[in-house]
């Protein structure tokens, strides 16, 4: 099985985000591979365990990305290729998934792609979509449970009220939420046999995309403070805190 | 703007509310204001969107829209947009429409934002980072604009107008049926449902032990109108159901009176809670970001207050 994973370079979500020019400052900032990408990773190393084939990562973003890269080689992906442009800057999702569907074509042929279903920091939560439509595959979003089989996949996908079991023959792409398994952690063998591993690093001119494609089609207009909800009393809990609450709920009527 | 769509999505016969929600602002900033549903109990929901606000609805019962994920509904969509030319498709930031939308854009070559807040013109939406305390204006390119609006960013309103019902009838070709649910399963809780509760109570990872959300049912039940919700983090740890989590990627509540117990406030926490009315919120340590935003906060062991809590009730309904 042929499965290419998604994978996003991200400034680390443990640190305060900055804004620059109204999007999150990346530079200087330190990156590491989106945490909701590892069950990505975990996913495809488990099915490639189970049916054997290669698992190649992709990653859009600045030569630092690399890191988001080796990070899921030394978990114990195959290969991985890297597509970097100064132009890629503030790149909105169609663009993104432009870009990530010509690096997936150039790669070869593919059974499965993996994304997360949201990234960290951008959220928007529909890069894969487009992705899958630009590769022209079906798609199973939102995936908690997943089981494969003769070139057909089934997964439990997580809805507001619950799940539904969807099925789906391959080629195609699915997104996997953080309740799918638990990552594996990087060996230090693992992290040493990630810096022989082979990955490929390509421009837009590479992909044969042109400018206009890879042009972002939002910009930032102005950014500003929300009216700020004010803090109101804090009190420590001295055996009263309870009764407090039960004095509030009464005040605002609920009780 | 000339013309904007909703697309609504309808399941077991009822619209999704947040169509309404959408309509409801989609008639202060267009004349032209249509709905597109699809799917069983579409000409149904039809007359439901006229009411808040469509004057045409494009409507088809056919099941191929719910029994395949978002191939058949981009598909059709896009045939639809090929023929009418909306300027602005708005979508609610939901699990089907954000597929559907997702795959559209591909198609369309027009820009799809996520996460919007508010709408500011036809080329113009508002979305929110750091949990909403910073909000971003986005110029948007491309025809036509396809948005996701975040569920209750807005208030529905009847408009007492009827929709004229045009039925859809698109032929779904066999190499999009590939995406197929064969099961549904709702894991419904009992009492009133998460975003429509009044008042919601919820627990995060301070709650130690997943039995102790047996807790919240009771003070709930207690209350009368309350439901239960959940952060990602308890969720993620298989301790209470997904369809529980409030947040970013969860449901977005709006209650009167949001009560959080041994919840830390993440920004993915907040953006699903921040239009609660009031917010009480219970946390040990003092420096949890929830306090900054709560009306009232207790810095004390949730464990310890929920029991007192529920005899308080108890005692001052009689
Ligand atoms: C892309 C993305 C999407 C996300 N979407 C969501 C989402 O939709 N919803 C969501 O909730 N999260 C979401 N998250 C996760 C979010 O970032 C936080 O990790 C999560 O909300 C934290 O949950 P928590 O408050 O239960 O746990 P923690 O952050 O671990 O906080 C637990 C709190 O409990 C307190 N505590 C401990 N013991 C007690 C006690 N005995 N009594 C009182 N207080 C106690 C601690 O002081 C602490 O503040 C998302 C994250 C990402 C990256
Ligand atoms: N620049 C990128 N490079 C690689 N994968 C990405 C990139 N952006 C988004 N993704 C994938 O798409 C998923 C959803 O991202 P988003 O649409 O930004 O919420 C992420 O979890 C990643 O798997």
């Amino acid at each position: 099985m042929n499965i290419v994973v998604c994978v996003k370079h991200i400034p680390d979500p443990n640190i305060p985000g900055e804004l620059e020019g109204g999007r999150l400052k990346r530079s200087g900032v330190q990156g590491v591979l989106d945490p909701g990408d590892e069950f990505g990773v975990e996913t495809g190393l488990q099915l490639k365990e189970a049916h054997g084939g290669e698992v190649t990562l992709v990653s859009m973003g600045p030569p630092t990305a690399m890191e988001a890269i080796r990070r899921g080689l030394s978990m114990g992906a195959d290969k991985g290729l890297l597509v970097s442009d100064d132009a890629l800057q503030g790149a909105c999702a169609l663009v993104t998934a432009r870009v990530l569907a010509a690096a997936i074509k150039k790669s070869g042929p593919f059974d499965l792609v993996i994304a997360g279903v949201e990234s960290t920091d951008g959220y928007t939560g529909t890069m894969p979509s487009t992705l899958a439509e630009l590769l022209d595959v079906p798609q199973v979003t939102f995936v908690k449970r997943l089981d494969s089989a003769d070139g057909t996949i089934r997964a439990d996908r997580q809805t507001a009220e619950g799940y539904q079991v969807v099925e789906s023959p391959l080629p195609a792409l699915i997104t996997v939420t953080a309740g799918v398994n638990s990552p594996r952690y990087a060996s230090f063998k693992g992290i040493m046999a990630a810096k022989k591993k082979p990955v490929d690093n390509l421009s837009i001119g590479d992909l044969g995309l042109s400018s206009e494609e890879v042009t972002s089609m939002q910009q930032i207009a102005s950014v500003g403070s929300a009216e700020a909800r004010k803090a109101g009393e804090v009190i420590e809990d001295d055996g009263t805190g309870a009764q407090r609450v039960a004095e509030f709920l009464k005040e605002a009527k609920v009780i | 703007m000339s013309k904007i769509w909703v697309y609504a999505e309808v399941s077991n016969g009822k619209v999704d509310p947040t169509a309404l929600e959408i309509l409801t602002k989609a008639r202060d900033l267009a004349e032209d204001v249509e709905g597109v549903v699809l799917g069983p109990g579409a000409t149904e929901a039809a007359s439901v969107l006229g009411e808040y606000g469509a004057t045409t609805v494009y409507a088809s019962d056919d099941p191929v829209y719910a029994d395949y994920v978002a191939q058949p509904a981009a598909h059709a969509l896009y045939q639809l947009i090929q023929q009418h030319s909306p300027d602005v498709v708005l979508f609610a930031m939901n699990y089907d429409s954000r597929d559907i939308a997702g795959r559209l854009s591909a198609k369309t070559g027009s820009t799809l934002m996520s996460n919007v807040f508010e709408i500011l013109g036809s080329d113009r939406a508002q979305t929110g980072i750091f949990g909403g305390a910073t909000l971003v204006d986005v110029d948007l390119q491309g025809s036509p604009k396809l948005l996701l609006v975040r569920p209750k960013s807005f208030e529905p309103e009847p408009s007492g107008g009827s929709a004229k019902v045009v039925p859809v009838d698109i032929d779904i070709p066999d190499e999009l049926k590939k995406s197929r649910r064969l099961e549904r399963h709702e894991e419904a809780a009992s009492g009133p449902r998460l975003e429509e509760a009044p008042i919601v109570l919820a627990g995060g990872r301070g709650l130690q032990d997943p039995s102790n959300f047996k807790l919240l049912d009771e003070l709930a039940s207690e209350i009368g109108d309350a439901a239960v919700g959940a952060t990602r983090a308890v969720v993620d740890a298989g301790w209470v159901p997904y369809a529980m989590q409030i947040g970013q990627t969860g449901t977005t509540v709006k209650p009167g009176v949001y009560l959080a117990f041994g919840i830390s406030g993440a920004t993915q926490h907040i953006v699903g809670m921040k239009g609660a009315k009031k917010i009480v919120a219970i946390n040990k340590d003092e420096e949890a970001p929830i306090f900054q935003i709560a009306d009232l906060g207790i810095v004390g062991d949730a464990l310890k207050i929920l029991p007192q809590l529920i005899e308080e009730v108890r005692s001052r309904k009689g």
